[in-house]
């Protein structure tokens, strides 16, 4: 017998996510789910520099998910509320050797291109390539709408010390699901 | 002028800029969603401040925890004591970590690489978010 709610819950433990969230994100509730993450992080990890790095990077991915979700229609357009919702996705995973930080979002499929190419060239810089490209975009006194002149990802991807990974599933003629896997590793 | 004193919150730093002394302190945590807003404040007070600085001027830096929203703002506000310094005033900087915060330390030494402040590397146990 089928039960969804099991599914879900089994799905999740599966990929040992510690924990997860769907919906809109407001500013309240992205200092509710840091607020978790802490607490849960002391409880999981000893090594205070990593419990330091999980939290920064799942701060940086739900200020991405806060500013750069688009809304995207559902269905026919007949339920009006989950049109207005800036619907994203966190999950964070812990496994054997560190843990994941995951999220997805929609984007516009125009932007698509831009996003994937400095991806793509964050993952072939190394530790030191890394940090001259944040000293020299924070330098460059140019300001995005969101405060952080594009400095957002180049701090994950410092964090990270490892590969970005990611996906992009077209959800429609104008909208891309993006995912975002951070594995951070000790 | 009026010193500058703001209460920490879960996700803006504790300010305390006083004129009488010259010392600016900075503690806490600074992850906004929307830095631009709570640091012009800052960096106007400065900018007041530094028509009649003291002889010498210590911006001390304790922070748990800031976002890249708030790094280019950090930024702005370490120009501003710039300026300061070039009108002929001694400015330092007192960048706290905590013992085993690297990332905190190599962010405080990119802010070196960047303005021409002298700045003073101080480690701790644990940084006074309070």
């Amino acid at each position: 017998m089928q039960d969804r709610v099991f599914d879900v819950y089994d799905s999740l433990e599966k990929q040992q996510i510690m924990l997860a969230f769907k919906g809109d994100l407001s500013p309240e509730l992205i200092a509710a789910i840091l607020n978790l993450v802490e607490h849960k992080m002391v409880g999981h990890e000893s090594d205070p520099r990593m419990r330091k790095r999980v939290f920064n990077v799942v701060m940086e991915c739900l200020q991405n998910l806060f500013h750069h979700n688009r809304h995207v229609p559902h269905g026919g357009g007949h339920d009006r509320e989950a049109c207005e919702e800036r619907q994203g996705v966190v999950m964070i995973a812990c496994g054997n050797n560190g843990y994941s930080v995951l999220t997805g979002n929609s984007m516009a499929r125009t932007e698509v291109d831009d996003l994937k190419d400095r991806l793509d060239r964050l993952n072939q810089y190394g530790p030191e390539q890394l940090r001259e490209l944040y000293q020299s975009t924070l330098g460059n006194g140019k300001f995005t709408a969101s405060g952080g002149g594009g400095l957002g990802l180049i701090d994950i991807a410092r964090k990270s010390g490892g590969k970005l990974e990611y996906g992009f599933v077209p959800l429609d003629g104008s909208n891309t699901f993006f995912s975002l896997n951070v594995n951070l590793t000790s | 002028m009026t010193d500058l004193l703001l209460d920490g919150t879960p996700k803006t730093p504790t300010v305390n800029f006083n004129s009488a002394t010259g010392l600016l302190d900075l503690r806490g945590r600074s992850i906004p969603e929307n830095s631009i807003d709570f640091y012009k404040p800052l960096i106007d007070w400065i900018d007041e401040y530094g028509r009649a600085a003291k002889a010498l001027t210590q911006l001390r830096v304790q922070l748990e925890y800031f976002n890249t929203s708030s790094s280019k703002c950090i930024l702005d506000l370490l120009k501003k004591l710039e300026q300061v310094r070039n009108a002929g005033h001694q400015v330092e900087v007192l960048w706290h970590y905590e013992l085993d915060d690297e990332d905190m330390m190599e962010a405080g030494e990119d802010y070196q690489a960047i303005v021409s402040l002298p700045f003073r590397m101080v480690q701790v146990e644990e940084v006074d978010g309070k």
